[in-house]
């Protein structure tokens, strides 16, 4: 997706042209959103979990040069090796350089989107070295040459049967194949003779812990863990802002983590590397890539919190509809709108648009980031620094999603009527237009459009 | 130097300093019955669980549940038999790609999420937890702790080189979400309760 010129309403729109997918895909992602209520529902002291979460991670972005520092020397004292970063291009070239120091040709990588921020893939392969990704949806996504389209879940936006073909072409299932199960199974067989034979692994990192050194990586596959188990090389990357102060604040953080994104109670594996095993070379990369000039806008400051769980993503109703492609940066939904125009505001002048305001992103982040005042707040800016021209073809006011283009124009009407059924809690705030429509006479059961295909056309 | 110039951008642009929370404690159910909330919940992601009287009922079971699986080792001495070999350490991990069953004794038992901790100590190797085609889990009531900040509380500031909180099967839900068990670490986690 780098180097697309293509904005979010164009890419939404190219989405928007087949209705049942998007249909399919915004309902998916609000079964998701469900069972994170449920879950979340189910605990009583939620709430102040959340806050509790708040409040450390404020701590957290007051003080994270000291905390950096003692990481650092913990990790040092643990044998581990640290390198850090200045951005995508440092990051690149320290993991090939230790790629290269231990002749290694071919690494397996677990989940780390700080990873597909950085493009490493791309960049490993110009040097000639192989990469296989080894969650079962990244490895998906890798075969069919595209980026992941959401954070927690790499390839939400492909069907069993899209993925079947490429399991046909590539891993030799028979054609047809769409069972699950079946293409579950062979990707396990496929992937465990890569992870018998890879030297080096590179996983991400959830949490890094000031205190001890340690980093936690969690996976439902277990496929962190495989990698850097059986490799004599585990690479760890992790973006400056991973850090929490003490091991005891896990026990927070995991409560919350999982049951945001998916509504698990928590992921299958949540392992904790303090140290390399006896003869393993264990290294860490520290990355800024942005993170600290993010860190001196004042108004954007927060967006560092992010645990990455991506329930604002799953809640989105723009999202939902317009599909994780559609924000052309590693990172999309709400969260990817303000990350992505403090690396580059020229080329991600369209995101903070790409939203109706309604706040239910920050009604469900777990570390309470103001999501929505964040996004309005970077559609000001923009306009200010003279950034909103970049999309000349739409008028500023009609930037925003369901006006945006005549194809989801077209839906607009039936977005308009899922969106008063599925969001009653949309929050009544200034920036929301959605909220005004909540007074508006009963949503009728089919848009104009809609009644006009069906009982026009056909005669 | 990055790391430099990293920290000196951030001590000019990180806020004001603001304090920790000074407490972490949460309301808790204090009549929940933690085996009876562990198994459900384990049994919801997928394990089994047995309740046992004592050790001696461990054995026939594991051999009833896995009658064909060719390589079983154990982790734990006590539950070591003609039929269950114990671990052998062999510095290579890849020599463990054809273990069919694994059993270890985790050190706490989570009552929230049925996760088990287990450290370095408990695994023979790294690997083996995850390289099994089965896990098998030795849990004595004692070890129950409701939730999370009780575990880590009793972690406390333990030293290992690694550790981790285990729950449940491998699983992955990435194709169009449907939940599949066996992803890429075990296919199946079995539970034996026993106090
Ligand atoms: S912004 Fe909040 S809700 Fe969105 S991914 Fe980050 S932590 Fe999750």
């Amino acid at each position: 997706m780098d180097g697309a010129t293509q904005t979010h309403p164009e890419l939404s729109e190219i989405f928007n042209k087949d209705e049942e997918r998007v249909d399919w895909h915004d309902e998916t992602l609000w079964w998701i959103r469900q069972k994170r209520d449920k879950s979340a529902h189910s605990i009583p002291e939620w709430e102040q979990l959340r806050e509790t979460a708040s409040q450390i991670k404020n701590n957290v972005l007051s003080d994270l040069s000291a905390y950096l520092v003692s990481f650092e020397e913990k990790a040092l004292a643990n044998g581990i090796i640290v390198h850090w970063a200045a951005d995508a291009a440092e990051h690149n070239r320290i993991v090939h350089g230790i790629l290269k120091e231990n002749g290694i040709q071919q690494m397996v990588k677990s989940k780390s989107m700080l990873t597909e921020e950085c493009h490493l893939n791309e960049y490993l392969e110009q040097q000639g070295l192989d990469v296989i990704d080894s969650d079962l949806g990244e490895r998906i996504v890798q075969l069919a040459k595209e980026p992941p389209s959401h954070i927690v879940l790499p390839c939400i936006h492909k069907k069993k049967e899209e993925i079947g073909d490429l399991f046909h072409i590539h891993l030799g299932v028979p054609a047809g194949t769409s069972d699950p199960q079946i293409l579950t199974e062979t990707a396990r067989q496929h992937l465990r003779e890569t992870f018998l034979t890879r030297r080096a692994a590179l996983t991400g990192v959830n949490f890094a812990i000031a205190e001890t050194g340690e980093f936690v990586v969690c996976t439902n596959e277990g496929n962190a863990d495989m990698g850097a188990h059986l490799a004599d090389v585990h690479i760890a990357s992790m973006g400056i802002e991973k850090i929490i102060p003490e091991r005891r604040h896990l026990g927070v953080f995991l409560r919350l983590l999982t049951r945001s994104a998916t509504g698990q109670p928590i992921t299958t594996y949540s392992s904790h590397f303090k140290k390399p095993r006896p003869g393993q070379q264990m290294h860490i990369v520290i990355v800024d890539n942005g993170r600290t000039i993010q860190m001196g806008r004042e108004d954007f400051r927060n967006s560092l919190k992010c645990i990455r769980c991506g329930a604002c993503m799953n809640t989105c109703p723009v999202y939902r509809r317009s599909g994780g492609h559609s924000y052309h940066n590693a990172i999309s939904g709400p969260i990817g709108a303000i990350l992505a125009p403090n690396l580059d505001m020229k080329k991600y002048a369209d995101l903070p648009f790409a939203s109706t305001l309604c706040g239910s992103c920050s009604n469900v982040c777990p570390v309470k980031i103001d999501i929505h005042q964040q996004l309005y707040k970077w559609r000001q800016v923009i306009v200010k620094e003279g950034y909103a021209d970049s999309t000349k073809k739409i008028g500023m006011q009609l930037m925003t999603f369901t006006l945006s283009s005549p194809a989801v124009y077209r839906t607009a009407g039936k977005a308009g009527r899922w969106f008063l059924k599925h969001v009653p809690f949309a929050v009544n705030n200034k920036f929301n237009p959605w909220y005004k429509q909540r007074d508006m006479p009963e949503a009728p059961a089919e848009s104009f459009g809609e009644w006009y295909k069906k009982n026009v056309k056909k005669s | 130097m990055s790391r430099d110039k990293i920290l000196a951008a951030l001590r000019q642009n990180q806020p004001e300093k603001v304090a920790l929370p000074t407490t972490l404690s949460f309301e808790r159910d204090v009549n929940l019955n933690l085996a009876e909330k562990f198994k459900a919940m384990a049994e919801g992601i997928g394990s089994k669980v047995y309740m046992v009287a004592g050790f001696g009922e461990i054995g026939p079971v594991i051999g009833m549940d896995f009658p064909s699986e060719k390589r079983i080792v154990s982790t734990v001495p006590e539950l070591v038999s003609a039929a269950i070999p114990a671990f052998v350490l062999d510095a290579d991990p890849h020599t463990y790609e054809d273990v069919d069953v694994a059993i270890f004794k985790p050190r706490i038992a989570v009552a929230e999420n049925s996760a088990l901790w287990i450290t370095e100590d408990r695994m023979g190797v790294r690997a083996l937890p995850f390289i099994t085609q089965h896990i098998v889990m030795l849990v004595d009531i004692a070890l129950l702790v409701p939730d999370m900040h009780a575990a880590y509380e009793k972690i406390g500031s333990a030293d290992y080189g690694f550790s981790t909180f285990i729950a449940g099967p491998s699983k992955t839900a990435d194709i169009e979400q449907s939940l599949v068990l066996g992803a890429h670490g075990p296919r199946s986690m079995t539970i034996f309760m026993y106090s």
